[in-house]
């Protein structure tokens, strides 16, 4: 782990595209709920959770929301941890141009770091 | 050692909650303090109050009714989670003009704050999921 990374409370793990389940939304949910009692979140987006910050998303014909306009608000809730996988990157062929919003590419070695120097952990 | 579960699969669709259960209560025999029971997700089906499984099978809900009452262990089912999927304690099932309910004490309904409370409060979280 990086030195100028603070440490935070809550590491929210998200491994789950957008539409075909409810894990993203459900791990956004516990995000914005925390930051909103001020508690220091850093979101890590791992393998198809990553296709998540793709630009352009629709709520698509199921009538769901789509989840990205809520992670268009993670700013507002000063959610501004936000790091991506670079193996789930490098699989699924993305750059971080293609990613909505500003991240922090982390490499495997990191991650075990991450996970120690969270207090609370939760995976979706 | 204080601890807390987070479960978030549905009974009898995996093992997760047969295994949350069975380690909950290993925890108890152990003399550990299980600060809470946090079900979210599908783990909100764990309360439903109408689950009647067959009679020869274990009874998960009534099992962690029970583990509740007699351990005064908090069961927290996620209320944004819960309502979506139809599981309403008699207020809110008044609230929303519905007939019957579907949740009921030891289970109560709460909002996420109390997951990462829980979560932040304890020594260890143990997360059980499909």
């Amino acid at each position: 782990m990086q030195d100028e990374t603070p440490p935070a409370d809550l590491l929210v793990i998200l491994r789950h595209a957008p539409h075909g389940s409810s894990w993203l939304k459900e791990g956004l949910d516990v995000a914005l709920v925390a930051a909103a009692f001020d508690r220091r979140v850093t979101l890590l987006f791992m393998g198809e959770g990553i296709t998540a910050l793709l630009e352009g998303q629709q709520a698509g014909p199921l009538g769901q929301k789509g989840t990205a306009a809520t992670l268009a608000m993670l700013e507002m809730y000063d959610i501004d941890s936000l790091l991506v996988e670079e193996r789930g990157m490098d699989e699924l062929g993305l750059t971080s141009e293609q990613l909505m919003l500003p991240v922090r590419r982390v490499a495997d070695a990191e991650i075990p770091g991450l996970l120690a120097d969270h207090a609370l952990v939760l995976n979706f | 050692m204080r601890y807390a579960i987070l479960l978030l699969d549905a009974p009898y669709t995996s093992q997760a909650a047969h295994s949350a259960l069975r380690f909950t209560r290993a925890l108890l025999a152990g003399g550990h303090v299980v600060d809470g029971v946090f079900f979210y997700h599908d783990g909100v089906h764990n309360a439903a109050r109408l689950a009647a499984p067959p009679q020869d099978e274990p009874h998960l809900v009534d099992a962690w009714a029970e583990l509740g009452r007699e351990h005064a262990v908090p069961l927290q089912v996620c209320i944004a989670a819960a309502l979506r999927r139809g599981l309403l304690d008699e207020k809110e099932a008044a609230r929303h003009g519905k007939q019957g309910f579907s949740v009921e004490p030891p289970f109560e309904l709460t909002g996420l704050g109390q997951l990462v409370d829980l979560g932040l409060r304890c020594d260890r979280l143990i997360t059980f999921g499909p």
